[in-house]
């Protein structure tokens, strides 16, 4: 293996592990705010992707019951698409999260798998099993360095979930908003003394969750295929990405170990084995919870120790 | 004086019941229905076992009922051990690994341990699809024998009813037995409060690995029970849906409960059974594909609602509906 492979190796794990890290983000965001770990996170990566594909090309729905041909432009799509989505995850609170009262941690996931096996079952119907695929954002020539390939959509993929963590930062750091969702993620009780409305933020984190979810999806779209159970795993790797590293609850860690995890699923994949590649994540995972039981930035431990 | 051993009059009405069903119960469907539900019982009672008595949450229970299928097959193919020999040698290679995963997996704590198990779940479906020799890929391993016991082999699903409901009535009554044991209420002060536990002399960590190995090793006695009985095991029957479903059998016949296993292991089979059946003649043009959204949103609306099972829940609704109704009388 020569230099420049691994070089390329790199770049296609980068690009993969961006999408990881924005999913892992999401669950990040509704853990901190609503203490629920929402396993329905890589549905929305499929349903925003799906739903931008259908506005932006010929797409035939409900066994071709009827053929939906908008034609949208790009931008326009990604936008509706993104919107529609935080509208999922916001329908999701206000029908469903809101109403589970319960501790448990089984019963709070058995929901929301409850709720990813609806979503996926309503993408079913919609869109059959057919797998589809949304087009380049921008034509043109992969660009070379050295003697790797860089593709257009990969820097629109690492460049666009750059940006996307950029405007979350900025979010998170400078708006009052932001603040107040922050507050709400060190302490509910004392967040809702000081004036905070709790629900609207819990309503918020799943709106915005939903928002990223959407967007990662649609950026990966042009380079992998869509279907109905495509989210599924890419709930699986964020949820191991966004736990490994920060113990689900810190931005930072999700989003390295989002990178993390795509180089080396790309690295062990190129170098060992393909077939199993997708064993990668959760053997890095669980040889990361044998050493250290909360995952490795720790943050999450002082939280359950501070009993919040 | 009978009210005094409530479960010894459930369990022989139980056998009872489960003896005469076959008579009322014609066809090969039904029965095979009835299987399906026997070996989920065997796998909720150890799955309740280790979620609701001490408290460890495992998404990936699928896999000791694999190692259990898969075990038996690869036992028989390459050691000519008789059939029921297999089984038990599974299931005790089962609890030799159930064994050292624990040692580390059992200190993991709520979505630790969850996210952990589910991925031990997605490296075993990997193993049996990749390594074809051992597993034969995903096409399964196709059992080399008829389960045989002397000169009566079982060859019938009829057949395969008593036996997975034998072994079933035997788990069970194993299973009251511990619960209602010194080493049953060490389990209930684990899932009540762990440090209390330990204070109170209880060694949390051995018997949480104790009802780990015991747990999985029923999983492996139902996975190599279905293995003889359908002849042929492949990585779709051990996917993570299925340690899921076991979860909301679990779930849905209440957390801490032998008997609400039972109940939520047919519920939940019939459930599903039925939707599949059912939904296309309901829904005009609906094919089978809508009953996993019909399972999503039932599941959801079971959980948020009585969040304690559907037998305790349903309990709670009518006390508090009687209790209404009593205050409203009241002049």
């Amino acid at each position: 293996m020569t230099p420049d492979q691994i070089f390329q190796l790199l770049i296609a794990g980068v690009t993969i592990g961006s999408i990881y890290a924005l999913i892992a983000l999401g669950f990040v965001v509704i853990y901190n705010v609503t203490g629920v770990i929402n396993l329905a996170q890589g549905e929305f990566a499929m349903l925003g992707a799906l739903i931008a594909i259908t506005l932006t090309s010929e797409t035939p729905l409900f066994h071709r019951a009827f053929v939906v041909n908008l034609n949208l432009p790009l931008i326009i799509a990604i936008a509706l698409a993104t919107l529609l989505v935080m509208g999922v995850g916001a329908l999701m609170y206000l029908i469903v999260i809101r109403w589970a009262r319960t501790d448990s941690v089984i019963i709070q996931i058995i929901i929301t798998i409850g709720i990813s096996i609806a979503l996926r079952g309503i993408a079913l119907i919609a869109w059959g099993t057919d797998p589809f695929r949304l087009s380049e954002f921008s034509e043109g020539p992969p660009i070379q360095i050295g003697n790797a390939v860089l593709t257009r959509q990969d820097l629109w993929v690492i460049g666009s979930a750059f940006v996307l963590m950029l405007l979350l930062y900025l979010f998170f750091q400078r708006t009052f908003i932001g603040v107040s969702l922050r507050a709400c993620a060190v302490n509910r009780v004392a967040a809702r003394l000081m004036g905070i409305n709790v629900s609207h933020m819990m309503l918020l984190a799943f709106a915005l969750s939903a928002g990223i979810g959407a967007l990662a999806g649609i950026v990966i779209a042009p380079k992998t295929f869509m279907g109905y159970d495509t989210g599924t795993y890419l709930g699986l790797k964020g949820f191991v990405a966004a736990i490994a590293i920060g113990g689900l609850s810190d931005e930072r860690g999700a989003i390295i170990g989002g990178l993390l995890l795509g180089v080396l699923e790309i690295l062990a994949a190129g170098l060992i084995s393909s077939g199993y590649k997708d064993a990668i994540a959760f053997l890095v995972l669980i040889a990361v919870l044998f050493v250290q039981t909360t995952g490795i930035l720790q943050r999450g431990a002082k939280r359950e120790a501070a009993g919040v | 004086m009978l009210a005094r051993y409530p479960n010894l009059i459930a369990f022989s009405a139980l056998t009872i019941i489960l003896a005469l069903l076959p008579l009322a119960l014609g066809n090969n469907y039904q029965i095979s229905v009835l299987n399906f539900i026997g070996l989920n019982t065997i796998l909720t009672v150890g799955l309740a076992l280790l979620m609701g008595y001490a408290g460890q949450v495992s998404l990936g229970h699928a896999v000791f009922y694999g190692l259990g299928g898969y075990g038996a097959g690869i036992l028989a193919q390459r050691t000519g051990l008789p059939p029921f020999a297999t089984i038990v040698g599974a299931a005790i290679i089962t609890g030799l690994i159930a064994l050292l995963l624990g040692i580390p997996l059992l200190r993991l704590r709520g979505h630790y341990l969850a996210v952990a198990t589910l991925g031990l779940n997605v490296i075993f479906l990997l193993i049996a699809t990749n390594e074809t020799d051992l597993t034969g890929g995903p096409n399964g391993l196709a059992m080399p024998t008829e389960l045989a016991l002397g000169g009566f082999t079982f060859d019938t699903d009829l057949k395969f009813y008593f036996l997975i409901w034998l072994v079933t009535l035997a788990l069970l009554a194993l299973s009251l037995n511990i619960v209602n044991s010194r080493i049953g209420r060490a389990f209930r002060a684990i899932h009540s409060s762990e440090i209390a536990a330990e204070t109170l002399g209880v060694n949390t960590a051995r018997l949480k690995l104790q009802v780990l190995v015991l747990s999985s090793m029923y999983a492996s006695i139902a996975g190599s029970l279905y293995a003889y009985w359908i002849g042929i095991v492949s990585p779709s029957d051990f996917s993570i849906n299925f340690s899921i479903e076991l979860v909301v059998m679990v779930a849905i016949g209440g957390l801490a409960s032998v008997w609400g296993a039972i109940f939520g292991a047919a519920a939940v089979t019939l459930l599903i059974e039925l939707l599949r059946n059912f939904l296309p003649h309901l829904l005009r043009g609906a094919s089978g594909e809508q009953q996993i959204i019909a399972f999503g949103i039932l599941l959801v609306l079971i959980m948020v609602l009585m969040p304690e099972g559907l037998t305790t829940g349903t309990l709670k609704y009518i006390r508090k509906w009687r209790e209404k109704n009593q205050v409203n009388s009241q002049p």
